[in-house]
């Protein structure tokens, strides 16, 4: 028991169902079914930049992708754009987002490298360039994603949306890559004290070019799976997610000050945010007081998580 | 050779301003008068508050992701209480600056990261924003209104005002014996509290300063535009950000210039005004902003290559 309680991600699971069982409490059961549905929907997409995001993170202060929400617009644009609404066109499209992924994080990259900008203005500044490049695109179509993908994208197996089946795939893969693989000692090394991984012989630039590689191909999913899901790219579509990517990661465990992740936290964190929107939603609060009673829960949850790590 | 050294990283900002103010000059000669220039710089009072309050926060090695909400309910108070019952207003404001205060307070008695609590508090500012004005509306105080828009004898209000609060925050940052001790909190916090000084009461004056001066930004913002939203300010975060790393800071060690800092956001405000002259589709403008930015940053690099071969 004390195991379980002492890991880190256990505290954004337990925020998540006790928001769950609040919002339920208040229907008296019914419905819970469908708002863990829309939960596991809407939680997936934050969950997929946030598990970028933790990667980055995790290579220590100052490392923070601002670019994804314009990642995310850049290729749910130009995917849709190049599947044109033909069926049959979803790996087409789904190579375009990936290849757009790949390409802003290698852009990213190479500003923080060659330029040695610090990655919060490099990403910053890369990401006008990119929001410039969807606007000019998208010019304000409309382009309907192919039917197949857009019954995939809302559809469900087994009862579990679709899109949460990729984010759970997505958490698996970086869950292994970070705990069974060198790659992932690597990253938790560089995090920790990037001077000693680098005199210990890791390949410290080569690890952070892949996390800055990853988020932005993380993002890139993201943003074609949203456009699929919400039936076409908007230029805002990704905006909601900067602020979000950054709370799940920091909400489910893993060290702003770099150097130890957590992957099962940015999922129990991810849903907890969508949850914690929907029950102050049901019991009928405003706009305004929704947002203040947010930021307040996040600051009590990284306060709580504070004290506990030095009571230890 | 820190001397001439540190006189040197001020020269940078000084240069991309006068290349970007020559090349606007060069694409639109009329704008190189009276009126010309203050039209350039017209949003850049504002920016520049918001960059100096940006900067006392990365002063003390932390960084502010609620500026630009902040900004906001600041400019959706003074267009509305202020306005009406500026008693009120006022009380408001106070408050809201040792709210800041109190955040500094918090957040280094607890040893929390600042970028997730000001992240949270860009929620509530938000959210509170939305409760003072649900939607766009408001009007600017008349005398704020008329403070804005007065037009001093040879140089243009935006200009004068600029070189006013780069001048007030070097002597309050640089030249005066807190600001000193401030920096040093940045520096090396642990050695400042072994000198015998209090670091908490040294967070919460620096987020205090920064409270302050996100208070005048929004209120010389609703001066000048004469009404207020929940979303106005919102880019300011990044522009503020942007704007002390353009002027020669660093996200670490206090190492900030707020005369470079003031250059930094009248670089940021002029690249828009400059982007319209060029006729560039819209469609472009935001990404020409996000170039020029990294050309400047670019050249941020050959300084200081320069700084580790003579150094």
């Amino acid at each position: 028991m004390q195991q379980v309680i002492s890991r880190p991600w256990i505290w954004s699971w337990l925020a998540a169902a006790a928001t769950f069982a609040m919002t339920t409490a208040l229907t008296e059961g019914s419905g819970a079914g469908a708002l863990a549905y829309a939960a596991l929907s809407f939680g997936a997409f934050a969950a997929i930049v946030g598990l970028g995001q933790m990667l980055v993170i995790t290579l220590g202060p100052g490392n923070v992708d601002l670019s994804i929400p314009a990642v995310m617009t850049l290729s749910g644009t130009l995917a849709l754009k190049a599947m044109g609404s033909e069926p049959d066109t979803a790996m087409l499209g789904l190579g375009v987002a990936i290849l757009v992924g790949l390409g802003t994080g290698a852009a990213n990259f190479a500003l923080i490298y060659a330029l040695r900008l610090p990655p919060i203005v490099a990403t910053l500044a890369a990401s006008l360039v990119y929001q410039s490049i969807a606007i000019w695109s998208n010019r304000g179509l409309r382009i309907k994603p192919p039917a197949g993908l857009a019954d995939f994208a809302t559809g469900r197996i087994f009862g579990v949306p679709n899109v949460a089946l990729v984010g759970l795939v997505l958490a698996i893969v970086v869950w292994v890559a970070l705990e069974r693989s060198v790659w992932g000692r690597w990253l938790l090394a560089s995090g920790q004290n990037m001077r000693a991984a680098r005199l210990a012989g890791v390949p410290v630039e080569m690890v952070r070019a892949s996390a800055y590689v990853t988020v932005t191909a993380f993002a890139a999913v993201a943003g074609y799976l949203l456009a699929s899901f919400s039936g076409g790219a908007a230029l805002n579509m990704g905006q909601d997610y900067l602020l979000m990517s950054i709370a799940v990661v920091v909400i489910g465990g893993t060290s702003i000050a770099g150097g130890f992740s957590n992957v099962p936290g940015v999922w129990g964190a991810a849903l907890f945010m969508f949850l914690v929107v929907s029950m102050l939603n049901s019991y009928g609060a405003g706009a305004g007081v929704r947002m203040i009673l947010t930021g307040l829960i996040i600051i009590g949850i990284v306060i709580a998580a504070s004290t506990r790590r030095a009571s230890k | 050779m820190g001397q001439f050294l540190s006189r040197h990283r001020i020269l940078l900002p000084i240069f991309s301003l006068s290349v970007l103010l020559a090349a606007t000059f060069y694409m639109q000669p009329r704008a190189m008068s009276y009126f010309g220039i203050n039209l350039l710089f017209n949003l850049a009072v504002p920016i520049a508050l918001a960059t100096v309050a940006q900067m006392m926060i990365m002063m003390v090695n932390d960084i502010d992701l609620s500026l630009g909400t902040f900004v906001s309910l600041v400019a959706c108070v003074t267009a509305t209480f202020l306005n009406d019952s500026p008693l009120l207003g006022v009380l408001i404001l106070a408050a809201l600056i040792l709210t800041y205060a109190g955040m500094g307070a918090v957040i280094h008695a607890l040893d929390l990261p600042a970028i997730v609590v000001t992240l949270g508090m860009s929620f509530v500012w938000g959210g509170l924003a939305l409760f003072v004005l649900p939607s766009p509306g408001g009007s600017s105080p008349d005398w704020l209104r008329a403070l804005m828009t007065v037009k001093p004898p040879l140089v243009p209000m935006a200009v004068a005002a600029s070189v006013l609060i780069a001048l007030v925050t070097h002597l309050l940052i640089i030249r005066s014996g807190i600001g000193t001790v401030l920096r040093g909190v940045g520096g090396n916090a642990r050695s400042v509290a072994r000198a015998g000084w209090p670091v908490a009461r040294l967070k919460a004056l620096a987020y205090g300063l920064s409270g302050l001066f996100g208070v005048f930004a929004g209120m010389t913002l609703v001066g000048l535009t004469t009404s207020a939203d929940a979303n106005i300010a919102l880019r300011y975060t990044l522009l503020s950000i942007a704007g002390v790393i353009l002027g020669g800071g660093e996200f670490i060690g206090g190492k900030v210039s707020p005369v470079g800092a003031v250059i930094g956001a009248l670089t940021l405000a002029l690249a828009a005004s400059f982007l319209s002259f060029m006729r560039l589709s819209p469609d472009w403008q935001i990404g020409a902003q996000g170039a020029i930015l990294i050309l400047v940053l670019t050249a941020r690099l050959i300084f200081a290559r320069r700084e580790n071969t003579t150094g």
